[in-house]
């Protein structure tokens, strides 16, 4: 199951030798992954699947977006939503930081100076900057996603494996 | 080879973690290294907390791959202890309070417990070497062009109620794992050079020569007690470690379960069986539910949501509730009771209730924990108390669990009863950092310390050591000839120093192992070495594994009686060393190694 460089060492250690071989760093095997013929596509691919297998890990986002939900309770929601808001939002938290687009406050009146990706116009859009209205939603922004390293031969697209108990 | 950096390692019950500061940098400050970890199948992630798990693949498992090594077919860090709760007998959890549990052999395959017959299992001491040669691989990824931890200075922490046969198991791990130069440090010691390294030179403005600082730690598995006194010392201000407590396994986690099993409790009134998975998701559910209200006092309580364990969420889910009485009652009351001083743990030995397992504290209230450790160490009028007790007069707090404010008020407002009904002060708080990383930090600090860079706390050993000799008298039929302790090591031995010889011979038949009782205490710190007790009160002298002696043939005849005495010394990793002289040796100084952890019976290989 291991190597033998525990068991080695301490052969060493009991004989009274500080081998200074033993403890030079051992060339570890490199990484053998067999890389697939796709190439950018499948990369973003698997940042999404992996983004799917944190949700569903630590929040059964998967679970509960597949349940149909309409002959169940309000409460019975109620109870299953804390389970995917709680893991749902330390998946994001832990991996991705999340800031608003605008830090005024919702219903607040707002003037753009100019025209930008950031903020998109909604009802009258007509004219030209500068743009008055009212800030309906204030915008979230990815600043920064860690996501796990793929490392082996770990199939990603199981978001979940099936599970068998074994008695 | 001159080390580049110091490495400060926090080797945990529950977690592990690691810092790094530079030894080329004057100005050089203490930043924690996150540790690349599997943190789920297949993927990989730095974390900052390594969790002190093992678990072992499978055959039905692909390999446990690491960027490093894509064949290895066990793993340790996050994704151990959350596989390890889908397969229990395939992980190792504790490894650090196996080490220092004397009753099973601890260089002899024990772990997992109950292991399946395809696990090939592993000695407590190898578990500690793949936690470090993991944190080594680990350090060696994220800092490609400084090389190994081999080529760093290495301060390992280990509890301060480490006995010197634990000390030993660690460096051993640690040399196992190459760690050449390495250095031992108390973690409540830790604790409080990482409070230095915050506050930087402010830290002697908080303390006045007089202090007596009172240092608790609670981690996941383990509380640990330590007393540290601000002396006078050449016209500035010094740091003494005066007083350590015994080996508590009682921490975090025993609080996490307890409300799991009162959550529990509850469902199953209502007719809701929980099976293990369940309690499993129970425990951790109500510590996120136990964070919330401790940090949220306008809660009265929190749902706890036991997801179901198939794909059908709703329906499935069992909702509980974890009400804000509960934790005060189970967690407070029961953890943490506001007690007399006088009221001491109940020593009651838990008899069949496993076979093989650790000796967990039988009382889970720690002021009461904590009243004995004053009791013993601060309180002079307690039985058994030291010379110069002192109240406490500051508490540094570390360890996960005294994050929680109401945690701490209690164990202030229950410290500050006890002084007050003594006439003493209030204990005054000071202000820690991060809880969680404190310990690493401070060794990593203390590294530093080591090249005069800040002030070392000093202190030595923190118990006096003596081997069991029998009284010499005649023997009578059915009873055991008394035994008399000798001191061999003076309690505060400072590291590179050597104990007086103690005049008494010891007689060894050559060629034969001789094993001697050992005993320590970390209460009586005036007994000399050469003193021999006759008598000592109860629980003043702790009876540890015993201690084992062979000398070679080598130039006498098998047979002969040889006359030998015991001298101590501290090496300078800060392990205790134990060696036998010749009284009259046949070449010059002529001296063996004592064995401090002797191999239990004949395990085979270690």
């Amino acid at each position: 199951m291991f190597d033998g460089r525990y068991a080695a060492r301490v052969l060493q250690l009991q004989g009274g030798q500080a081998s200074s071989a033993a403890a030079q760093p051992v060339e570890l095997p490199k990484q053998s992954v067999d890389e697939p013929e796709t190439q950018a596509a499948s990369r973003s691919n698997e940042a999404a699947l992996q983004l799917l297998t944190l949700l569903q890990r630590e929040g059964r986002f998967v679970d509960f977006v597949q349940q149909d939900l309409a002959s169940f309770a309000d409460a019975d929601i109620g109870a299953a939503a804390r389970v995917v808001h709680e893991g749902c939002r330390r998946a994001l938290r832990s991996h991705a930081k999340v800031v608003s687009v605008r830090s005024e406050a919702e219903g607040s009146p707002l003037t753009l100076e100019r025209a930008s990706e950031d903020v998109k116009l909604v009802g009258n859009v007509a004219g030209s900057a500068p743009f008055r209205g009212v800030l309906r939603h204030k915008g979230w922004r990815v600043e920064e996603l860690t996501l796990p390293t793929v490392v082996g031969t770990h199939d990603s697209r199981l978001v979940a494996p099936a599970e068998l108990e074994l008695p | 080879m001159s080390a580049k950096f110091v490495v400060g390692i926090d080797l945990g019950t529950t977690h592990s973690a690691l810092a790094v500061a530079d030894l080329g940098d004057t100005d050089a400050r203490v930043s924690v290294l996150e540790i690349e970890q599997l943190v789920a199948a297949g993927a990989v992630a730095k974390r900052a907390l390594l969790p002190s798990f093992l678990y072992f693949a499978h055959e039905s498992e692909p390999a446990l791959s690491l960027p490093w090594d894509s064949e290895r077919r066990f793993c340790v860090g996050e994704f151990a202890r959350s596989r390890g709760a889908e397969a229990p007998q395939r992980v190792i959890s504790s490894a650090k309070s196996w080490l220092s549990y004397g009753g099973v052999d601890r260089r002899a395959g024990t772990l997992p417990l109950g292991a399946p017959e395809d696990i090939e299992k592993i000695s407590p001491v190898e578990t500690s070497f793949r936690f470090l040669d993991h944190l080594n691989e680990a350090f060696r990824a994220a800092r490609p062009g400084d090389g190994d931890l081999s080529a760093q200075e290495v301060v390992l922490t280990v509890p301060a109620s480490f006995d010197a046969g634990a000390r030993d198991l660690t460096v051993e791990a640690a040399l196992a794992a190459g760690f050449e130069q390495v250095t031992l440090l108390e973690e409540p010691q830790a604790a409080l050079y990482a409070w230095i390294e915050h506050n930087g030179d402010a830290w002697r403005s908080h303390l006045r020569a007089g202090d007596r600082v009172l240092v608790i730690d609670i981690g996941g598995g383990t509380t640990d007690f330590s007393l540290i006194d601000a002396v006078e010392q050449d016209g500035s201000l010094g740091l003494s470690r005066v007083a350590v407590g015994d080996h508590i396994l009682l921490g975090g986690d025993n609080m996490d379960l307890a409300l799991a099993h009162v959550v529990g409790q509850a469902l199953a009134e209502q007719g809701k069986e929980l099976d293990r998975f369940q309690l499993g998701a129970l425990a951790h559910a109500c510590r996120a539910g136990k964070e919330k209200l401790l940090s949220d006092a306008s809660l009265e309580q929190v749902a706890v949501v036991l997801p179901s364990r198939g794909s059908q969420l709703l329906g499935g889910s069992i909702r509980g509730e974890l009400r804000r009485e509960q934790v005060e009652r189970y967690l407070l009351d029961g953890f943490f009771p506001a007690v007399a001083a006088t009221e001491l743990p109940k020593a009651r030995p838990r008899a069949g209730l496993t076979q093989v397992g650790l000796p967990y504290a039988s009382d889970p209230a720690i002021t009461k924990h904590l009243a004995a450790f004053l009791a013993r160490h601060a309180f002079a009028d307690a039985a058994g108390g030291a010379t110069d007790a002192r109240p406490p007069t500051a508490i540094l707090f570390n360890g996960g669990v005294l994050k929680a404010d109401i945690l701490r008020a209690r164990v202030i407002d229950t410290l500050n009863g006890w002084l007050e009904q003594r006439g003493s002060a209030k204990a005054r708080v000071l202000p820690g950092e991060d809880l969680d990383l404190a310990v690493a930090r401070g060794a990593a600090y203390y590294g530093l310390v080591r090249h005069g860079r800040g002030l070392r706390i000093r202190g030595g050993t923190a118990r006096a050591y003596y081997v069991g000799i029998e009284s010499p008298m005649p023997a009578l039929p059915g009873l055991e000839p008394p035994v008399f302790a000798l001191c061999v090591a003076p309690f505060g031995m400072e590291e590179g120093t050597s104990a007086a010889l103690p005049p008494q011979e010891l007689f060894v038949v050559v060629g034969e192992p001789v094993t001697f009782r050992f005993f320590g205490s970390s209460t009586r710190r005036s007994d000399a070495a050469g003193s021999v007790l006759e008598r000592w009160r109860p629980g003043e002298l702790e009876e540890l594994p015993k201690i084992e002696l062979i000398l070679p043939a080598a130039g006498r005849s098998a047979g002969d009686v040889v006359a030998v005495h015991l001298q101590a010394s501290v090496t300078a990793i800060g392990t205790l060393k134990l060696e036998a002289i010749a009284q009259t040796p046949l070449v010059a100084d002529e001296r063996w190694q004592i064995e401090l952890s002797v191999r239990h019976g004949s395990s085979g290989e270690a």
